[in-house]
Order: structure tokens, then C-alpha cells, then sequence
């Protein structure tokens, strides 16, 4: 006897425990079976492309930093290079390899971030999330110490950075590299063979790599499906053309390998790090720039590598102290948009990992 | 031990007024609704306690401390808030379910403590069809699950009520199953006769009948990784998500209070319930219920959530065999006379029969399976 159902809308969102935010969906669903998903965007807009355009070069920093706020130093970075593309202002030796040192820590912090919270997402309470946060306190007790603050960094300028790394840095990131290796080997240890996790995330929200492609899908995500694209390395911006480190890639994209290729570029991470570390040569952290950056007429796009994803910032200068026009290129809205056909047919629960292993913050989706 | 009256095991002991003299009953009876209810509450109290500790500890953080010396005074905490809360009720919901629902969830919980022996002797009906009863009331609670799923007249809810109706009707097959193994060799189905009968542990003499309750028991109980009724990064609070303030608190003190039961039982059917060298068998009783319990505290910190197509094959295509297999081989041996003859034998060789069975079946024969629906 075949019972008669009828598919039904279940609003997930924007207050939901598993929406990394206040993001929204409108689900609909067979029983457990998803038949279609909408997302909902905009809880949290700010405007923040728009308040760009009343601010001066460097008023727009502190904006960057509430963009994907657990990442903003890559922010940061991405915003100061297209600034600094526009103005044409050098940027100190020093300064290049303390940026590159601090991002290289946000991609560990927020990576570890994106396990912690996928496997929060497959149901492990909060015992992952938690151990990975202790990791990431320590990472973010060094921006503490470079920045003063442990959130909304604020820490790089157009021209270099906001101010030289304090004497206790170095001997603590020296610390913190001792032992971040052990850790990564400890999850693996824990995490790897899980028996529940094995099943729940392997072949569960598979992302072809054709449609990955088209989707214009970046960061981890991408290089889960197989495609060895990192814009470290196909367009090399800051310095990081002089370090020596591996793009590494999974083969099926399901959520397991988006885990997995997390897992792998937070040690890629540390690698450049040990590099930048070694290499960091003393002089001025900041180039000599006005006050008041006053660039020429003109546009300019620069775009890295983010934890997330490519994070692009197209600038417009009229030759005021004001952007005349800030476009933010945000990797989170744009990995989503093969959340659709890839969550649908699997069940509510794989919903919410598939969703979680695309690893989204929703400051950067609304922007 | 001398205060006269006011020792408790000494006045369960207390038979000098018969059960079966009038008065006698209402006495016994009156006596032991007092202590089940003063019991259950202490314990949910410090099994709270212990389980938000714990967790604390497992994951790296304190944990409640600031309330009392250690954080004890938490639980009375936490109770005194969620009592203060306001008690809402969806515009839209069936107002009667809506509010018999925690009622009927409760009462199940505490009914199942008439069975269970605190001492030799000392429980509210010594009852020849103890397990029967432990079973049958055990799924009462349901009921009251899927009314307040029902009733809330939410999504989620819903959601998380028929999760918990498909995964109790599944899960009770394999928990009636496992336990038939005890009975087999304890030869009684009242728990007294069980718990008189573990020279041995039965967890020694029954170490696949022993995991098999213990997993199906977490699912009864929504115990991690089975907590998909009230899977919070899925179902927000699955069905429970529209209750506040003391009709939550009701469900809330359901949830631990079967989980002490679940302990209880399998204490009892298990560990030798009251049976312990030195300490008083009370003592005993607690002492074992809390190491269960923290075993589940322990799986739930280190688990991830399994999927609702994964839950019913692990009850069906695993436990289920599984548990078939164990009465059989169980039925087997008591046939062979071994449980009173070969005791140190038939441990060896039922640990064996343990690990090859599970070895065996979840890697030849059992996957947790599902995928995607073709739409």
C-alpha cells in the first residue's frame, strides 16, 4: 500500500543553530528527503560596500574586518593590495612578510573554524569545536599581541602594516608552530577513521568538478573536486611567490574530502609560515604614504587567496580621499551557488553538513 | 547506623508490618513512592551535574564552576531559571496535548523505578514480570514525545516526534531481544531474582547482550549518537523546540531522569545492580547507575550524530541479528548447564563470541547505508 504524501516547506533560518549566522532557507521536503532549497539573503546587510564610499582609503579597513569576521586579516590584505594597486605605493620588504605570516595564521584559524563547525554540523557536540578552538585562542592571542585586538584586527594599512610585530611575537609564533603540528596530527588521530563521520560524509554532497567550475567555485571547496587552482600560485600576489608549498587536491569533492582538504591546507599553512619565519628581514613596516591617500583616476581589482575562497575588492578612484566606488567579491555567496544541486535528494541532516562543509560566514555573504 | 527509624535501607528492610496485612501495603506502598521520587529527582540533580562537568572536562573547557562550592548548586541553578521562564504557547497549538504532553512523558520515568531493587528486597512490587514491565512502560513516554511533536503544531517538532516513534518501535526489538539473554540465565523475569541471581555480572556472562542494550538503550533514551529527535544542529530542539519554561523544564528533567532509569536497568541487569563487597548495596546501586550514565556522558561528547536511514539499519540490520544471534548462542549454553558449571569458561568464551560477531557482522554483512534520492 503506497501512503500519499505531499512535500512540505519547512523555513530554515535565520535564527537555526546549523546557519553559521542568520542565513535563511526556505526547504522544502518529502518527509526527511529535500526536494528544494531557496536560499534567503540579507539579514545582515550593512551596506558596506556603499559606507566605503565615505570613507577615506584607510577609514575602509576597519570595514573589511566585519566582511568575513573570522578572517580578517586575509580582509585586510586583499583590500590594502587593491589600494594599494590603485595608488601604486611599494610595500616594505618587512611588511610583505608579516603579511604574509598573519594571513597564513587566518587561513590556520579559520580553517580550523570550518572543521570544528562541520563536525559540530554532523552532531559530535561541540568536543571537536572546542578543541579546535583552543587552538585557534592561541593564534588569535598572537594578533593580540601584533594588532591589540582579538576579533576586528584592523592590523594592515595601505603601504604596510599598522605597526611593527612586538618583541614577545616571534618567540611565542615559535611556540605556537612547535606544537600546532602535533595537534593537526591528534585530530587526524581522532577524527580520520571516525566510523560515524566516515558514513555520514563520504559520497554525501558531491560537487563535480565541471560544475564547480562553472559555478565559479573557489577555495577549498574547489580543490576538494580535484581542480588545482590557488590563486597563491596561477597569480602570485604579495611575495608569496617565494615560498615553497604544495596545492593540495581530493579527488571526489564529497563533504569528507572538503574536510580533508582543509586538514591538508592548514599544513601547507604552517609550511609557508616556517619559511616566512626564517626569511623575515628587519627594516621599516610601512612605506611612506599621506594621511590621506589621494590615488589617481582610475580602477583597479586585486584578488587572494582567502580561507574561503577568491576575495576580490574592485576599487574606483576619482582622485579623492574616497573611494568613488568599493565591489567586494565575496568567496561565501559565491561557493553557495551549487548548494542547490548539491543538497538536493539527501536528507535534512546531510542538508546541514553539505551546508557546513561550504563553510560560509554570512558577513561576507551580505556584506 | 544506629539513628533508629530514619535509616532508609533499614526501613525498607522493615518487614515487621506484611505486605499483606492491610495496612502493611499502604505503608510499603507510600514509603517507596516517597523514596522513588526523592530518589529520581536527587539523581537527575547530580547525574546534571555530572554530565555538564564532565563535558566540561572531555572538551577542554571548566565547565560550570561559579554556583556553589565545585559549581554544585548548578542543577538548582538551572532549575530556578528555567522556572522563572515564561511559559508559551504557540498560538496555533493543540493547547491540551501541548500541555499533557510533559505529563505523560514524566510519568513512564518515574513508574519504572517500581521495579527496580535498591537493596535485596527493597522495591515497590517485587514483580515476577519485572522486565515485562520495565519494556512495556519504557515506551509509554513516547506517547508523550509525539504529542508534544504533535501538539506544538511546529515543523521541527513533528519532525523530531516521528523520528522518535520510528526509532523506539525499531529499537525496541533488539532491546527485548538483548535482555532475553539475562533471563535465560537468571531464569526469573522479576529484576529482584535477576540482581539475587549475578554471582557474576551479568555484563561478563552477556558482553554482546550487554552493548546491544546499552546501544539500543541510548537510542530509547535519544542518548548521542542517536540524538536525532532532538538533533540540535538539525531540528533546533527537535520536539521540544516550542516548550518553555517549566513544561520545558518537565522534559528536560524526562530526559535524564530516563536516562538514570536506562542506567538503572542496565545496572541491574548488568552489573549486579546492588550486589558490592564493603559499601552499602544502596551505595553500590548509585555508584554503578552513575558509571553507566557516564559512559553515556562519554559517548555523547565523542560521537557524531548519526542519520535517520543510518539509525534504522544499525537497529534493524545489525542490532537485530546481532541480538538474535546472542539468545540463541545464550539459549545454547544455558541448555549445556555452563552459567552455574564452566562460569570462568563461558566468560572467555562469550567475550570471544563477542568480538568475533561484531567483528564478523559489521564488516561483512552490515553498512550503514542510504544515500540520495532521485528526485
Amino acid at each position: 500500500m503506497a501512503v500519499r504524501t505531499e512535500p512540505f516547506v519547512l523555513n530554515m533560518g535565520p535564527v537555526h543553530p546549523s546557519t553559521h549566522g542568520v542565513f535563511r532557507m526556505r526547504v522544502t521536503l518529502d518527509g526527511e528527503v529535500v526536494v528544494d532549497i531557496e536560499p534567503v539573503f540579507g539579514y545582515l546587510h550593512r551596506g558596506i560596500e556603499k559606507l566605503a564610499e565615505q570613507r577615506t582609503y584607510t577609514g575602509v579597513i576597519p570595514l573589511t574586518d566585519r566582511l568575513d569576521y573570522i578572517s580578517s586579516m586575509s580582509n585586510n590584505l586583499a583590500y590594502c593590495l587593491a589600494a594599494e594597486k590603485l595608488a601604486g605605493i611599494k610595500v616594505p620588504e618587512r611588511a610583505e612578510y608579516i603579511r604574509v605570516i598573519m594571513s597564513e595564521l587566518q587561513r590556520v584559524a579559520a580553517l580550523l573554524i570550518a572543521v570544528g563547525a562541520f563536525l559540530n554540523d554532523c552532531g559530535a557536540y561541540f568536543t571537536p569545536f572546542l578543541y579546535m578552538f583552543r587552538e585557534r585562542e592561541r593564534i588569535v592571542d598572537l594578533f593580540e599581541m601584533a594588532s591589540g585586538q582579538r576579533l576586528t584586527y584592523n592590523y594592515m594599512r595601505v603601504g604596510g602594516v599598522s605597526q611593527d610585530l612586538p618583541e614577545e611575537f616571534m618567540p611565542a609564533l615559535r611556540k605556537f608552530m612547535d606544537m600546532m603540528p602535533r595537534f593537526m596530527d591528534e585530530y587526524d588521530q581522532l577524527l580520520m577513521q571516525n566510523e560515524i563521520l566516515l558514513a555520514r560524509a563520504k559520497g554525501v554532497g558531491i560537487l563535480s568538478k565541471e560544475q564547480a567550475i562553472n559555478c565559479s567555485i573557489s577555495g577549498p571547496v574547489l580543490r576538494a573536486s580535484g581542480v588545482k587552482w590557488d590563486i597563491r600560485q596561477a597569480d602570485p600576489y604579495s611575495i608569496y611567490d617565494r615560498f615553497d608549498f604544495d596545492i593540495p587536491t581530493q579527488t571526489t569533492g564529497d563533504c569528507y574530502d572538503r574536510y580533508r582538504q582543509r586538514v591538508e591546507e592548514t599544513r601547507q599553512s604552517l609550511r609557508i609560515i616556517r619559511q616566512a619565519m626564517e626569511q623575515l628581514p628587519s627594516g621599516p613596516v610601512r612605506a611612506e604614504v599621506p594621511h590621506l591617500v589621494r590615488p589617481p583616476v582610475g580602477e583597479a581589482y586585486a584578488h587572494i587567496e582567502a580561507p574561503k575562497g577568491e576575495l576580490g575588492f574592485y576599487l574606483v578612484s576619482d582622485n579623492s580621499i574616497a573611494p568613488y566606488r568599493c565591489h567586494i567579491r565575496p568567496p561565501s555567496l559565491i561557493n553557495l551557488t551549487a548548494l542547490r544541486d548539491m543538497v538536493r535528494g539527501w536528507k535534512i541532516a546531510d542538508l546541514i553538513i553539505i551546508f557546513g562543509s561550504i563553510d560560509i560566514t554570512v558577513g561576507e555573504i551580505d556584506r | 547506623m544506629a539513628t533508629a527509624g530514619l535509616n532508609i535501607y533499614h526501613l525498607a528492610r522493615l518487614q515487621a508490618v506484611s505486605p499483606d496485612w492491610p495496612g502493611g501495603f499502604w505503608w510499603h506502598w507510600l514509603f517507596f513512592t516517597v523514596v522513588i521520587i526523592g530518589f529520581v529527582l536527587t539523581m537527575v540533580m547530580g547525574v546534571i551535574y555530572i554530565e555538564r562537568r564532565g563535558m566540561g572536562r572531555m572538551q577542554s573547557r571548566l565547565g560550570p564552576n561559579r554556583t556553589g562550592p565545585f559549581g554544585l548548586l548548578q542543577p538548582v541553578a538551572d532549575a530556578v531559571k528555567v522556572l522563572l521562564k515564561e511559559n508559551i504557547v504557540p498560538a496555533a497549538a493543540d493547547k491540551l496535548v501541548h500541555w499533557l504532553a510533559p505529563v505523560i512523558a514524566f510519568a513512564p520515568a518515574l513508574m519504572l523505578f517500581a521495579v527496580i531493587p535498591f537493596e535485596n528486597g527493597a522495591l515497590l512490587a517485587d514483580l515476577n514480570i519485572g522486565i515485562l514491565y520495565v519494556i512495556a512502560i519504557s515506551s509509554v513516554s513516547t506517547v508523550g514525545i509525539f504529542m508534544a511533536g504533535w501538539g506544538s503544531s511546529n515543523k521541527y517538532s513533528l519532525l523530531g516526534a516521528m523520528r522518535n516513534v520510528a526509532a523506539i518501535v525499531s529499537y525496541e526489538i533488539p532491546m527485548v531481544l538483548a535482555i532475553v539473554g539475562v533471563v535465560l540465565i537468571a531464569g526469573s523475569l522479576s529484576l529482584n531474582d535477576i540482581v539475587v541471581a549475578q554471582n557474576v555480572p551479568f555484563i561478563l556472562l552477556q558482553p554482546l547482550g550487554f552493548l546491544l542494550f546499552f546501544a539500543a538503550g541510548c537510542a530509547e533514551i535519544n542518548r548521542s549518537p542517536f540524538d536525532l529527535m532532538e538533533a540540535d544542529s538539525e531540528l533546533v530542539a527537535g520536539f521540544h523546540t516550542e516548550y518553555s519554561g517549566m513544561k520545558f523544564a518537565m522534559f528536560y528533567l524526562v530526559e535524564y531522569a530516563e536516562a538514570v532509569a536506562i542506567s538503572a536497568i542496565i545496572a541491574t541487569l548488568f552489573l549486579g545492580g546492588w550486589k558490592g563487597p564493603i559499601l552499602p548495596p544502596w551505595l553500590w546501586f548509585v555508584v554503578k547507575i552513575i558509571l553507566v550514565f557516564f559512559a553515556m556522558v562519554w559517548t555523547r561528547t565523542t560521537l557524531p550524530r548519526i542519520r535517520i536511514d543510518q539509525l534504522m539499519a544499525f537497529a534493524w540490520k545489525f542490532l537485530f541479528p546481532m541480538s538474535l544471534l546472542n539468545m540463541f548462542i545464550t539459549a545454547l549454553q544455558v541448555l549445556a548447564g555452563w552459567p552455574t558449571e564452566l562460569v570462568w569458561v563461558m566468560i572467555i568464551v562469550n567475550i570471544a563470541v563477542m568480538a568475533i560477531l561484531v567483528l564478523v557482522w559489521s564488516r561483512f554483512f552490515f553498512r550503514l547505508g542510504g544515500g540520495r534520492v532521485e528526485i
